[in-house]
């Protein structure tokens, strides 16, 4: 069974100029000790389609969904209350900037005790225990004296730890990792994402990666959901995404990698994400794609069946023979 | 910290020297002569005028003057009143403690309303209460001191006789002073009522000096919260399953509490300076309306001493709000 399901969610905001929606019927799945990816540009959608899944998302979005289910609780019809012991505790979430994620009014190691606090039923004592341990999971050295500092006087590297340190402090089974390693140089970048999987593989729990980098992904994740301008466009095991993307914008992002560019030009994408205002008709990716005709621009393409990765397309990119499109 | 805190003190010194010169300068420019104003309508000879002249030191030039009156107040002599005779600074602390012990109940009464309700309107913004709230602020702020008194001393002093009209005790009561405030001599006097009676008299002049920092912190509170509520570690307090209570009360105003402090600090120094209006209102004795009535007497030496207390009052204030901000948040700790 899987761990949390998301069927068709829409999230919209409501702005001076209308309704803006920034994530349009997304499907998410993961297993238990899953590790998914979720990549695509900034506004696709992926930030607001998990903070939607924790509940923090501000009071002028509106969510819908037809499933919303973390271990067959139904998070749509969750009270405050009943979702506040949910999250922080089995859902946890690290966001993008460790520097400005801290409280800055108080040491690090109040943040963390605040945590287990509010969860688990530990003394004082056993708090301050449980905090030196996970200082001490995410190698953070001299924790004693680490949990007394303020964030400011951390590095953001640091920071992060602590931010990871704080979010499985309770033991989450799924962890939500927002962009994790962006605001950090590239040294640290790879020692946070080594301490992530890390931590996954040994406490088994769940975890999805929010990024926008491919070579991050190739890295850590087991499967990878595709975003597109607040619309999931792909969703395949990772080794399966690099071999044979089935849908253009894949593909293309893909050929746009250093590692795989061929010519002396890196190949790049054309035209920016549509915003409020410019949302195509059809396909939201046929302005920028080099495969698009007629049909693309005037009908909204079918989600493809598991074997073409759940590609939202009309002409899906390497399909075996024997498969048949939708 | 201590090193701060001295070199702080060392910039007491300039403001020091000037507040001295201005409120030297400031009684001079104004037109009127003490003499003449201390002879009252019987007048007096030119004889008797032109001793007084001597004896105040007015024939001198003024530089010797202010050097005079400088050098008396590095010596701790502020001089005597020219009305009452009596040194200013006996004049001061004895008029101080009512000002302060209002002052002190005023910004209490501010900021315990004040703050909470900035904080609710900041959190449930938009919604009717931070309407309701905001408008009521605006009102509060701009509403004419005089006129709310009156309104409130109408209502509940001469319609429901809550409270009494004026002054700082009822006249059944004596006892002596200890600590110059009212709250604390009444409860040391023993007198059973002494204490109602205190705060029954403290609770007009209290709301009356207490509205406008009362919109001013509202207001206040709620623009550091919106700022503060939109910040990423709010969302990270959020995310670990806290009460909202918590995410707002603690979370969230600690962060706000810099710009809040330091408007309640600002609201202090010119409580302290001496609420005119509401001293007036209320015969309350205490030091705003004493240096009005020295200006119109063109009592040089209160007008100039208790220039100079007050702004060391409030340059105290300020001191005290600079080293609070670090307290807060750790960020602008001084070491």
């Amino acid at each position: 069974m899987a761990l949390l399901t998301i069927r068709n969610l829409t999230v919209e905001f409501a702005t001076a100029s209308g309704a803006f929606r920034a994530v349009d019927s997304v499907d998410v799945d993961i297993d238990r000790g899953e590790i998914l990816a979720i990549v695509g540009e900034s506004g696709s959608g992926k930030s607001v389609s998990m903070l939607a899944t924790m509940g923090l998302l501000p009071w002028t979005a509106t969510i819908t969904a037809e499933r919303m289910e973390f271990d067959g609780t139904d998070l749509r019809s969750l009270s405050g209350p009943a979702r506040r012991r949910l999250i922080g505790k089995d859902i946890a979430m690290i966001f993008q900037e460790p520097m400005s994620s801290l409280n800055p009014c108080f040491t690090v190691g109040f943040q963390i005790r605040e945590a287990l606090k509010q969860h688990l039923d530990l003394d004082k004592k056993g708090r301050q225990a449980r905090a030196v341990e996970l200082f001490e999971m995410v190698g953070i050295p001299d924790p004693e004296r680490r949990l007394k500092a303020f964030p400011h006087q951390l590095s953001g590297g640091m920071n992060q730890r602590v931010m990871i340190a704080m979010a499985i402090a309770c033991k989450p089974r799924l962890l939500i990792a927002d962009e994790p390693t962006t605001a950090l140089d590239v040294t640290i970048q790879a020692q946070i994402l080594d301490l992530l999987t890390d931590l996954q593989k040994e406490t088994g729990m769940a975890l999805i990666l929010i990024t926008h980098d491919m070579g991050v992904v190739a890295e850590t994740a087991e499967r990878v959901a595709v975003q597109y301008a607040g619309q999931k466009v792909e969703d395949q095991p990772v080794t399966d995404l690099f071999a044979r993307p089935h849908h253009p914008y894949t593909a293309a992002l893909l050929a746009a990698l250093p590692e795989r560019a061929t010519e002396r030009r890196l190949p790049t994408i054309p035209g920016v994400v549509p915003g409020q205002h410019d949302k195509p008709v059809g396909c939201l990716f046929s302005p920028r794609c080099k495969f698009a005709d007629e049909r693309c621009r005037q009908v909204p393409p079918p989600v493809q069946p598991p074997a073409i990765g759940f590609a939202r397309c009309h002409y899906p990119l390497n399909v075996p023979a024997e498969v048949e499109t939708a | 910290m201590l090193r701060y805190i001295l070199a702080r003190l060392i910039t007491f010194v300039p403001t020091f020297v000037g507040v001295t010169l201005i409120s030297f300068a400031f009684i001079r420019v104004l037109p009127g002569d003490p003499i003449i104003v201390m002879a009252g309508e019987r007048g007096m000879t030119q004889e008797r005028y032109d001793e007084l002249v001597q004896r105040f030191g007015f024939d001198q030039p003024l530089y010797l003057q202010f050097w005079d009156y400088l050098t008396g107040v590095v010596q701790g002599d502020l001089g005597r009143s020219f009305i009452t005779n009596r040194p200013v600074w006996d004049e001061f602390f004895t008029l101080f403690p009512a000002t302060l012990e209002l002052s002190i109940c005023a910004i209490i009464f501010a900021t315990l309303i004040g703050l909470p309700a900035g904080v609710i309107a900041a959190v449930y913004r938009g919604k009717f209460f931070d309407r309701a709230l905001m408008s009521t602020a605006l009102v509060g702020y701009s509403m004419p001191i005089f006129w709310w008194a009156l309104l409130l001393i109408i209502v509940f002093s001469g319609n429901l006789g809550w409270t009494p009209v004026s002054g700082r005790m009822s006249l059944m009561y004596f006892f002596d002073d200890v600590t110059g405030f009212m709250l604390i001599d009444s409860l040391l006097s023993g007198q059973a009522g002494a204490f109602t009676s205190a705060v029954q008299h403290l609770i007009l002049p209290t709301i009356v000096l207490g509205t406008i920092p009362l919109a001013v912190i509202a207001r206040q509170t709620r623009s550091a919260m919106l700022e503060v509520l939109s910040e990423d570690y709010i969302r990270t307090a959020r995310a670990k399953g806290l009460r909202p209570a918590r995410v707002n009360g603690l979370h969230a105003l600690r962060n706000a509490m810099i710009p809040v402090v330091t408007v309640i600090g600002l609201s202090v120094g010119t409580l302290l300076a001496g609420a005119i209006l509401t001293e007036t209102i209320f015969s309350w004795p205490g030091i705003g309306k004493w240096m009005v009535d020295s200006i119109f007497r063109r009592d040089y030496p209160v007008v100039q001493g208790g220039l100079l207390l007050i702004a060391l009052m409030v340059m105290i204030v300020n001191l005290t709000v600079d080293l609070l901000y670090g307290l807060i948040n750790p960020k602008i700790r001084k070491r």
